[in-house]
């Protein structure tokens, strides 16, 4: 058995309250680390100690002692979900409720969201009865708390219960929940609106008539859009419940409203959910009401609606697509960029010749728009009309748009293209590509984002590969290798991150013959972050190193390092040593 | 390039601002016009002082509904005409409402309040760059600005008027009024929010019976900028006008101002873009923590609770928002809190980014500091020296060893006995934590064998769980 210093209950004779005492220790460590770990592995504290001192000690520590940082607090919430046969199987997984009723009252989103989502799951291993004795308090306690986290989580709980408790019970769950959707707190109501389809889903057809509709009108008037736009969502759940001939009358006011709403964020989910409510209320609606609604969304002042409603276009009728493609004239950049996106996949259904009529002079111009994102769209989507009609009628107009998307301020953008990067040196070819696009691969090295720098970096192993060892002993490796002189440290450990991605795929003899010797030199650098990397880079190379050059200059470098005053140098020179077959 | 080149050689990284001086012109967005009808041609009425004053009055009503009429800023060409006489006019009626006695009568009231609704009241444009970070990215400035700026200022100059009479303005200027002006803190123009800063406060100044609503209001726009958007573009400018309402605050404070100390401030400072109204949150918690002293535990534990733990430089403004709780601490409020207080502090020393070192460091150069850790150095020292003694040997950054050397050097004065004692002791103490870490390390491992074989168990046994389980506990309790 452990044993372990002072601590120790087992002193004075008692033997069963030793482990719980060492187990709660290691729940209470100062170290945040420690006590997350021992969390997470409450399962297996929860085991040691059985069933019953499970349900009697353990869960009651775990409730009173519940103030701690958010992370161990989620990491408790997700493990309780979990917990059912620790405690002795479903006749005591009430036992489990009062520990995540605190959690679902603390303020941290992520942790109450953990804890309802334990809480539903326990929920359905209680019998009838104990829904009614147990569970069914703890959602009404939760739903009259003080402070609006209890009330928000309560209102996920509503669901669940309301099927399997008696019609007098329902009646009080119906009224709460009415309660909650009127709350003072926008947060509630949030809540209460976004789990209002849910929860109409689980009521009986009149109910659903008679309540739900009236708390539907009220979130969808409310006077903050953030509740509004929820209402929007729950709009398609309610339509599917209710049957063709009450829609027009109890869902149609409402949801016209909401395409017309003042907030463009209300008006944008009514775009977004196009799909979802069309096929809730049937061709009928559709015809007559959706489409004319829209149109005007297509039309919307705001681009942000205009663009996720054009993002729906795709798979609608050509005659709904003419108003698309004339889109293009207004020149708010989220519109074109929509666009953009999904305007490349239009020339595999229309075929070489319409493309090169309709949709060439389209790319052309866009790749010339002075929004980024569109650039990018259009060249990220090359690959379609590489199909269609072969990339080379675009490559006159593709250089300047990929050479000042290269350029662009914002690193993000810089990093997309060079991910297509070796996309296009397929479809362009070598000569293109050494000719226009190679400058721009070694200029990246040089980025002053480390994201930029470490993409190029994989890009050159990408090219590589396409083009073989002897293209990267001609062009790149030269110049990777001359950066190692370079007065900035940060450029220097880029030759380095470069040798550890292309070794590989230049094979032994660039490796030991060109590489290693400046890598080896570099193991002198005065920066001590270059000599770790050094080691790190012998440690990456070593499995493409013959023997003897692993034995006869690896290895004498690496004892160096392993010496070196810096302690960082010494840890990964050691790694290296251990890791290779220097013996 | 070459006026950086030396800078990049000590540190290699570009500085910042002359990488943000190649970034792209300033983008404008508009909301404000949503009307599509046929646009409307404002023709100039007389100007107001030449009215006969028995006309002043309607011709002022004239003008401020001239005024509602609005105007698409996206196209800078469209209406130019039009534009400038509702300009010419604003600039007018500012004019007339700042220098003029007697021109609110209780009639122009709903028309004045009519007008500011309908030019400042909308919903915000979408952010023009979706990833918009404040601190990198240019913000998107409001098209409509020449206009919309001068109605900002008639209404600062209507609220300021010395006839200005709130008992009549409170039925326009109502809750809702207040709801939408506080929406519009989410603009992304700062010189928006600044107005909307000057005006708020007039407002919380002038109407009493809007105080409460309004700080509920903000109290629910943080909290859900805490928990649900992380965004908000007005975070900096609410924080520095309740700045000015807790100063104001009663004694003693009332439990709702506490509870929004603690569970909306404190929490405030998770957010991502801390850095952007840090200094605002911090003067907050310093004026709560100056009024009511017994506060200053409960919110050291806050930030200890949610102390960063991976962004240094989030770190580095905790560390000055201690220091400055630490400037105006009572003696016995720091011996409540030291303990935990300084094994953050320890860590913060121990840390491997030089400037949060380096800031912890920084405290030992406060007299104040200086002196409550010398009436409490029994405390103090045994907290903070494993990990002074350890960077002294082991931190990467001569500049950080050489305050760490300092800072041992003033310890060792305020207690050499102690200091010895624990300098003879570090060795056996740090054995002693490498042994508890062993134990700690067996005790899990039986704990996991114990895992293993139940799993195996349940696999080989139908009796199921309960029996093996406790079986096995059995075994360990031996």
């Amino acid at each position: 058995a452990v044993q372990s210093s002072g601590k120790s209950t087992s002193a004075d004779g008692d033997d069963s309250l030793y482990p719980i005492a060492v187990l709660i220790d290691e729940l209470r460590n100062e170290d945040v680390q420690l006590r997350l770990n021992s969390i997470k592995k409450l399962s297996t504290i929860a085991l040691a100690l059985g069933v019953e001192r499970t349900r009697t000690e353990l869960l009651p520590f775990l409730t009173d002692t519940i103030y701690d940082e958010d992370e161990v607090l989620l990491a408790l919430a997700e493990q309780l979900g979990n917990f059912t046969m620790l405690v002795g199987g479903p006749e005591y997984v009430h036992c489990l409720l009062p520990p995540l009723e605190s959690l679902a009252t603390v303020e941290e989103t992520v942790v109450r969201d953990k804890a309802v989502e334990s809480l539903r799951k326990i929920s359905q291993e209680h019998s009838p009865v104990d829904l009614e004795v147990h569970f069914e308090p703890l959602v009404k306690r939760l739903a009259s708390g003080d402070w609006f986290t209890s009330r928000t989580s309560a209102c996920g709980l509503f669901s669940v219960c309301y099927p399997r408790v008696s019609s007098t019970v329902k009646a009080e769950i119906r009224q709460h929940f009415r309660t909650l959707c009127s709350d003072d707190t926008p947060m509630v109501r949030r809540a209460a609106a976004s789990k209002l389809g849910e929860f109409a889903k689980v009521l009986e057809l009149d109910y659903v008539k008679s309540d739900i509709i009236s708390l539907f009108t009220a979130l969808a008037s409310d006077e903050q859009d953030s509740v509004r736009l929820l209402a929007v969502e729950a709009c398609v759940s309610i339509a599917t419940l209710l049957p063709q001939e009450d829609l027009e009358t109890l869902v149609m006011p409402t949801l016209r409203q909401a395409a017309e709403d003042k907030s463009w964020r209300v008006r944008y989910m009514v775009a977004d959910k196009f799909s979802e409510l069309q096929k809730a209320v049937g061709p009928e609606i559709t015809k007559n009401d959706l489409v004319p609604a829209f149109q005007n969304l297509l039309k919307d002042c705001e681009a942000e609606v205009r663009a996720a409603a054009a993002n729906k276009v795709k798979g609608k009728r050509l005659n709904i697509m003419l108003p698309f493609i004339r889109l293009i004239q207004y020149t708010n950049q989220h519109v074109k960029s929509a666009l953009a996106s999904v305007i490349m996949g239009l020339s595999t259904i229309l075929g070489k010749d319409n493309t090169i009529e309709h949709l060439l002079p389209l790319f052309l111009a866009q790749l010339k728009d002075e929004c980024p994102e569109v650039r990018l769209n259009i060249i990220s989507n090359l690959d379609c009309v590489n199909e269609v009609i072969g990339i080379r009628q675009l490559s006159q107009s593709l250089l300047p748009a990929i050479v000042e998307l290269a350029e662009d301020a914002k690193w993000r953008v810089r990093l997309a293209i060079i991910e297509y990067m070796p996309l296009l040196a397929g479809q362009l070819g070598v000569e293109f590509f050494d000719e226009k696009l190679n400058t721009l691969c070694m200029a990246w090295l040089i980025d002053h984002v480390y994201a930029i720098r470490e993409a190029a970096t994989c890009n050159l192993m990408k090219l590589v590969e396409k083009f073989g060892a002897e293209w990267a002993q001609n062009t790149i490796v030269p110049k990777v290798l001359g950066m190692a002189n370079d007065p900035n440290y940060l450029h220097r450990m880029t030759t380095l991150f470069c040798i550890n991605a292309l070794s590989e795929a230049c094979g032994q003899e660039i490796t030991t013959k060109q590489m290693l010797p400046v890598v080896l030199k570099m193991s002198n650098d005065q920066v001590a972050n270059v000599r770790f990397n050094v080691a790190k880079s012998l440690q990456k190379i070593g499995p493409v190193l013959d023997n003897n050059a692993l034995q006869t200059e690896v290895k004498p470098v690496l004892e160096k390092l392993a010496s070196d005053q810096d302690m960082d140098v010494k840890y990964f020179a050691q790694e290296a040593i251990s890791v290779l077959p220097l013996a | 390039m070459s006026a950086i080149s030396a800078s990049e050689k000590v540190d290699g990284f570009t500085r910042k601002s002359v990488r943000k001086a190649q970034r792209q012109r300033r983008s404008q967005g508009s909301s404000q016009y949503r009307t599509q009808s046929a646009p409307v041609e404002l023709s100039p009425l007389p100007q107001l002082k030449d009215a006969p004053s028995t006309e002043q009055q309607e011709l002022f009503t004239q003008k401020l509904q001239q005024c509602c009429i609005l105007f698409d800023f996206f196209d800078s060409v469209l209406d130019l005409k039009s534009k400038e006489i509702k300009r010419a006019t604003l600039n007018e009626l500012v004019e007339y409402v700042s220098t003029n006695r007697g021109v609110l009568q209780e009639s122009t009231y709903p028309e004045i309040t009519n007008m500011i609704i309908t030019n400042i009241f909308r919903a915000l444009p979408p952010s023009d760059n979706p990833d918009f970070d404040p601190e990198e990215d240019e913000p998107t400035l409001e098209a409509a600005w020449p206009h919309i700026q001068l109605v900002y200022e008639f209404l600062l100059r209507f609220l300021e008027n010395p006839d200005f009479q709130p008992s009549i303005a409170k039925r326009y200027i109502d809750q809702k009024f207040v709801l939408q002006l506080l929406e519009l803190f989410d603009s992304e123009d700062p010189r928006e929010r600044d107005f909307l800063k000057t005006i708020l406060h007039r407002i919380y100044g002038k109407f009493l019976g809007l105080r409460a609503f309004i700080r509920k209001q903000i109290n629910n726009i943080f909290l859900r900028f805490i928990y649900e958007t992380e965004h908000f573009n007005g975070v900096a400018e609410l924080l520095e006008i309740l700045g000015s309402i807790i100063n104001g605050f009663a004694l003693p404070l009332k439990a709702e101002h506490k509870q929004f100390l603690m569970k909306v401030l404190i929490p405030l400072h998770t957010a991502k873009g801390l850095a952007l109204f840090h200094a605002q949150l911090a003067y907050c918690v310093v004026q709560f923590l100056e009024k009511d002293p017994t506060l200053t535990e409960p919110v050291i534990r806050g930030l200890l609770k949610f102390w960063p733990k991976t962004c240094s430089q989030k770190e580095v403004m905790y560390l000055g928002e201690i220091e400055e709780i630490l400037d105006v601490i009572e003696p016995t409020q720091f011996k409540k809190i030291q303990e935990p207080l300084f094994r953050q502090i320890s860590k913060c020393v121990a840390n491997p980014h030089f400037q949060v070192a380096e800031r912890a460091l920084y405290f030992w150069n406060n007299e104040y500091i200086l002196s409550l850790i010398e009436e409490n150095i029994d405390k103090v020292l045994p907290t903070m020296f494993g990990s002074l003694y350890r960077i002294s040997k082991e931190h990467w950054n001569p500049t950080i060893v050489a305050l760490v050397y300092n800072v041992l050097k003033t310890l060792m004065e305020m207690n050499c006995t102690l200091f010895d004692e624990l300098t003879s002791s570090y060795k056996a103490d740090r054995q002693r934590e490498k042994k508890k870490e062993q134990e700690r390390d067996e005790l899990w491992k039986k704990l996991d064998e114990l895992k293993l074989s139940n799993t195996t168990l349940v696999q080989n046994n139908s009796h199921g769980l309960e029996f093996n389980v406790s079986d096995c506990a059995a075994l360990l309790a031996i």
